[in-house]
């Protein structure tokens, strides 16, 4: 287990160097700069301007420099956003996204993966019919048409819920449910499918011909098996997420990481996308190593594959 | 029964036969022989889910097609006396802030969208298939390295680089559409592969070897023909995809820029003004989500029909 959680660590720490390699690269090849902007600006100040930010040595010194620096988790200072360091805009914007996110993927368990079980112990009733309708609703809705029309409703028509801010709970509840819902149709349909397979095992039916109880067999036989594939879309519902935040950060203004993102690559803020970039890099890294150690623990056989 | 469908086929033509209807068009269809895509539209045609969605599907691509040529309107013309205004006999849809009628404005940000489906599908297609077939075909090293590397893709935050080449490539609409494609083939790839897999050690790829035939020719004549199926899935399930990651794109200001519009665009500009002109969201909002239903249900139903043995979910 050691030996197997080291080397899927190792490659986890090579997957985000080369990430930050590709990252810096392609925008340093970039055309234009941030720094050029509408005004002219004397070629003095600039050349001043790109001296401070070490546009003046040549690209891979810049690279080794800024490798160094984020290493020790210094993003450096923001290009567009004087005066303020990408380190200072993570810290924070990060609180921000880490409660939406989490709220989103807490509320797609806490609704898909028992719907899934239900659907699939159910199968071919209404349980079974009516959630996944649903979930084929709600897979194929893009958040930027879920958040929209969540707001037209409970903001503007039923007056219910604030559309825009982050100022207490009932602000989180809009963004929070257009990011969770997608997913939540999304571990619906996958833990109804491998509660489904596990149902129809061989052993399912001789744990039934042995009398064993309909809830033990569900419990006890299948929900651990039956939740590995939801347990796979961990990864990809975090990276699902994260892009989510994007758009519903701008649609409801949510002061997080998502909005910054955006604006960063809209203002080509160099430092800023590739601190951030690295930032949603890591967190996918680690999803990602934490899935693949809860899925060997489900089932040891993974581990020699 | 053997016996008379044997004798049957043996001579080619089969005899008045005095067991009835039934047994003849059993015969007829014996004589006419059936293929995977017989087989495959005949699952399909049972299907009415995906039948409609068919149905509905083209009507949307006539729609935006041909729409714009019978409208009286320029999607382009402001009438900025006019403003926005709700749905009227004139304007169906009702008019944008800038006066542009609706309706027009919808079919051509759908012909957009469209294409996007079409040409970053082609691209993935391209990509993902020879990847797959490739890495299938020379197995060993190779293929161990080739798919190491899909699943590091596979890894990474694709969105964030979708982004990041936008940003790298400037606004063009063309590099979008393949920046797009270069993005969604991995699914494409490992599909190809395992079928590649599959058929490799049959009797047909031994005599093209035997025949002398190029690695080039073996892979593109032979092999490839024969997952088409499965490749027909997930292109049809990859439209969907690309056409979501454009919108995306263009919701955020990153994607098609003016004057063109994609459905993205739209409900960008119909999400910033929904508290007063709420259908300058509602209408293209339904058109791009119906588009994305028809096309999802139609990609499931020949998911059922071209590969019955995958189980339903």
């Amino acid at each position: 287990m050691l030996k197997f959680v080291a080397g899927r660590l190792l490659q986890g720490i090579l997957v985000l160097l080369a990430i930050y390699a590709v990252t810096f690269f392609l925008v340093a090849a970039t055309p234009g700069s941030p720094f050029s902007s509408e005004r002219a600006i004397r070629p003095e100040i600039l050349a001043q301007i790109e001296a401070f930010y070490g546009y003046d040595k040549p690209v891979f010194e810049r690279f080794m420099t800024s490798l160094g620096n984020a290493l020790s988790g210094e993003f450096g200072p923001s290009a567009v956003y004087a005066n303020r360091s990408v380190t200072d805009i993570i810290a924070e914007s990060f609180p921000v996204s880490l409660k939406l996110g989490a709220l989103s993927l807490l509320l797609a368990m806490a609704l898909g993966i028992p719907a899934g079980i239900i659907a699939a112990v159910k199968r071919n009733t209404w349980l079974d019919y009516v959630p996944m309708s649903a979930a084929m609703v709600g897979i194929c809705l893009p958040t930027f048409v879920m958040g929209p029309m969540l707001a037209l409703v409970f903001g503007i028509i039923l007056k219910l819920l604030p559309v825009a801010g982050w100022f207490g709970p009932e602000f989180w509840i809009l963004p929070a449910a257009t990011l969770g819902l997608v997913y939540a149709a999304y571990f619906a349909r996958l833990t109804r499918g491998g509660m489904l397979e596990m149902l129809n095992q061989d052993w399912v039916r001789t744990a039934r011909a042995k009398g064993v109880k309909e809830t033990t067999i569900i419990w006890r036989h299948c929900l651990k098996g039956g939740l590995m594939p939801a347990v796979t879309f961990l990864g990809p519902a975090l990276a699902g997420i994260i892009s989510g935040s994007f758009v519903v950060e701008t649609i409801f203004q949510v002061p997080g990481l998502g909005q910054w993102f955006v604006r960063g690559a809209l203002n080509r803020d160099d430092f800023l996308i590739l601190g951030l970039t690295v930032l949603f890099a890591t967190l996918i890294v680690i999803m990602n190593l934490l899935v693949d150690i809860v899925q060997v623990a489900l089932n040891p056989r993974l581990k020699y594959e | 029964m053997s016996n008379i469908s044997q004798t049957a086929t043996l001579q080619g033509k089969p005899q008045p036969d005095p067991a009835g209807p039934a047994v003849a068009a059993m015969l007829e269809e014996l004589e006419e022989g059936s293929s995977l895509w017989k087989d495959a539209w005949a699952r399909l045609r049972k299907n009415k889910l995906a039948l409609t969605s068919l149905f509905l599907f083209i009507l949307i691509v006539l729609f935006c097609v041909v729409g714009p040529f019978l409208s009286p309107y320029d999607s382009q013309a402001q009438d900025l006396f006019v403003g926005a205004e709700g749905p009227s006999a004139a304007h169906w849809f009702g008019t944008d802030t800038l006066g542009r009628d609706l309706l027009v404005r919808v079919m051509e940000g759908g012909r957009i969208s469209l294409l996007v489906g079409l040409v970053a599908t082609t691209v993935s297609l391209m990509i993902g298939v020879i990847f797959g077939a490739v890495a299938g075909y020379m197995g060993g090293r190779v293929d161990a390295a080739m798919m190491r590397f899909v699943d590091l893709l596979y890894a990474l935050p694709f969105t964030i680089f979708v982004i990041l080449l936008m940003v790298a490539f400037g606004r063009s609409l063309w590099l979008m559409f393949v920046a797009i494609g270069c993005v969604e083939w991995l699914t494409m790839a490992r599909i190809v592969r395992s079928g590649v897999i599959g058929l490799k050690k049959q009797e047909f790829v031994e005599a093209a070897v035997s025949l002398g035939y190029s690695h080039t020719r073996i892979i593109l004549r032979h092999l490839i023909p024969n997952v088409l199926g499965p490749v027909i899935v997930i292109s049809t399930l990859t439209v969907p995809a690309v056409m979501l990651l454009e919108a995306f794109l263009s919701f955020l200001g990153l994607g098609v820029q003016p004057p063109f519009a994609s459905w993205g665009v739209l409900i960008n500009e119909g999400q910033q003004n929904m508290e007063i002109f709420p259908w300058l969201l509602i209408f293209p909002a339904f058109f791009f989500a119906l588009t994305l239903f028809c096309l999802n249900f139609l990609g499931d139903g020949l998911r059922d029909a071209l590969d019955p043995k995958s189980a339903k979910d």
